[in-house]
């Protein structure tokens, strides 16, 4: 292997992570809204986010490469073949899954809590604060989902990191990279090795979860 | 709204731009195939044949070659032109398959028996092969050269380099930008024997980026980046991605193409046809002629010889 793997791995997490961070702030007020305020559309909304929730990423990455390049409407940013792209590409990616997994969590703990906690005198706004407490499980899962398909994406990080050693080559993309030369062993340990911290962070991930649910049986 | 609009018209142009191209991509082949198969096949063969040896032949009614090639031979349209003439040329008994990949790949193809045929462009690497016994009946096809490319206003100045060592010095010298495509290609491996010669020798530093992409993509890069770069001329010539050409005429930057087959084929008959015919008159004569007509010069110079 003529890579380091540590930046690699390390540049993997940053970018998925972050990812995940921007989808999770965008996509659970989202899913929020469409799961529990009744509007016009709103059926085609969930039927259009339950689409982008299986959007293909290399087409993300496609669509993201024509914004930045360098005659695109954002191409003056210079972001194109740098991290940032890939979070943005990836971002792309998480909000949506994280937005209807809330979505769907939310909109069936509404029916059961609604009428509960306005009857306890609660307000409009902490009934919604009270749903969405009572959501952290489906909440949780659309999180490590989208974390998950964001470390293990490969299209669209090809496409918009370019794969520069030292700078946007990330698990996958070395991977392709050992490929492509006929390092298959190469491909194979690194692709091990990408199951694996796919495995700790999501053990981390779940960490969280639960101690999310025991502060909300104690609190 | 105003976003979803901006991607829904950049769907639409990415879908009308891919449908142009493939029209224009299968229309020759599908012309060519239903009227020379249909004919030159069926009726020839069905007659005087045992049921037995019958059903042999629909089982086994074309033989398929998979030849392992470098990018370079795809992305110029050469093989859309020269795999057809030979399907034609062979009556259409042959299938051949092309598996274009870096030429490390292709010769691992070949090592691993996955390939029948080699055509790839890495002397050196073309020789070890051939050294090992993993290779047989090795030909020159045909050369063109590597060129140095950049940004128009070519701010290391390489443009009054005396030779291809000088220019990459310059580069380096400069720090500007340049890529490499780091994916133990032929290309890589030409651009890093001609470090070698400079004072550098292991190039580093944020100026030198090795981006493990094949060269379409390396080439896109370097446009968008605004980075020097070294192509074979087929892949300049088909997609210049607003780069100019800022060195080339080195003998270091010569670039030739070697065919052979693969030892452990199961098909050495069919296998020898194959080459045969690209190393061939007709073949040669194919070669010489493409890209005249679009590009004023010949991608690839025809230059056949037995090893």
């Amino acid at each position: 292997m003529n890579d380091n793997l540590l930046p690699i791995i390390l540049l993997s997490l940053q970018v998925s992570a972050l990812a995940t961070l921007c989808g999770t702030i965008l996509g659970i007020p989202l899913g929020t809204v469409i799961g529990l305020f009744t509007f016009p559309g709103r059926n085609l909304t969930m039927a259009f986010l339950y689409t982008l929730m299986g959007f293909p990423t290399v087409l993300i990455g496609v669509i993201v490469y024509l914004l930045l390049s360098r005659y695109g409407p954002l191409g003056n940013l210079e972001l194109l073949f740098t991290p940032y792209a890939m979070v943005i590409a990836q971002t792309l990616l998480t909000t949506p899954v994280i937005a209807g997994l809330t979505m769907s969590a939310v909109y069936m703990k509404e029916k059961s809590l609604a009428e509960t906690a306005q009857s306890l005198g609660a307000t409009r706004m902490q009934t919604v604060a009270v749903i969405i407490k009572e959501s952290k499980r489906g909440i949780w899962t659309g999180i490590a989902t989208a974390f998950g398909r964001a470390i293990s994406e490969v299209g669209a990080v090809m496409l918009v990191g370019g794969n520069i050693q030292g700078s946007t080559r990330v698990m996958t993309t070395a991977i392709i990279l050992e490929t492509r030369q006929g390092n298959m062993t190469n491909a194979l340990v690194l692709g091990l090795v990408l199951l694996l911290v796919t495995f700790v962070s999501q053990v981390f991930l779940m960490i969280g979860m639960i101690a999310t649910f025991q502060k909300n049986k104690t609190g | 709204m105003k976003k979803w609009g901006l991607i829904l018209s950049l769907l639409l142009v990415i879908g009308l731009t891919a449908c142009g191209k493939s029209g224009q991509q299968a229309q020759p082949s599908a012309q060519l195939s239903p009227a020379h198969q249909t004919p030159a096949q069926t009726p020839a063969q069905t007659p005087d044949q045992t049921p037995g040896s019958a059903k042999e032949n629909t089982s086994v009614s074309a033989e398929d070659i998979v030849l392992a090639t470098t990018t370079s031979t795809q992305d110029s349209g050469l093989l859309d032109v020269l795999i057809p003439a030979l399907e034609t040329s062979l009556d259409h008994k042959v299938k051949i398959k092309v598996v274009a990949v870096g030429t490390g790949q292709a010769i691992q193809l070949g090592q691993d028996g996955n390939a029948d045929v080699l055509l790839v462009h890495a002397r050196k690497s073309e020789d070890e092969f051939m050294n090992k016994g993993y290779g047989t009946y090795a030909w020159d096809v045909m050369y063109n050269q590597f060129l140095l490319v950049g940004p128009k206003d070519d701010p290391a100045k390489v443009k009054s380099a005396f030779s291809a060592a000088d220019a990459f010095e310059r580069i380096a010298k400069a720090k500007a930008v340049f890529l490499s495509r780091g994916d133990n290609s032929g290309t890589h491996k030409k651009e890093l024997s001609i470090w070698e010669m400079t004072n550098v020798k292991k190039p580093s530093g944020d100026w030198y980026k090795s981006v493990g992409q094949a060269m379409g993509a390396t080439l896109q890069m370097a446009g968008q980046l605004n980075a020097y770069t070294l192509v074979d001329e087929a892949t300049y010539l088909t997609h210049k991605e607003g780069l100019e050409m800022v060195y080339s005429g080195d003998k270091a930057m010569f670039n030739p193409y070697g065919i052979m087959i693969v030892k452990s084929t199961k098909k050495p008959g069919t296998a020898k046809q194959v080459v045969d015919f690209i190393v061939g008159s007709e073949g040669q004569k194919i070669i010489g002629d493409f890209g005249k007509d679009k590009y004023g010069k010949s991608i690839f110079v025809p230059n056949a010889k037995q090893r």
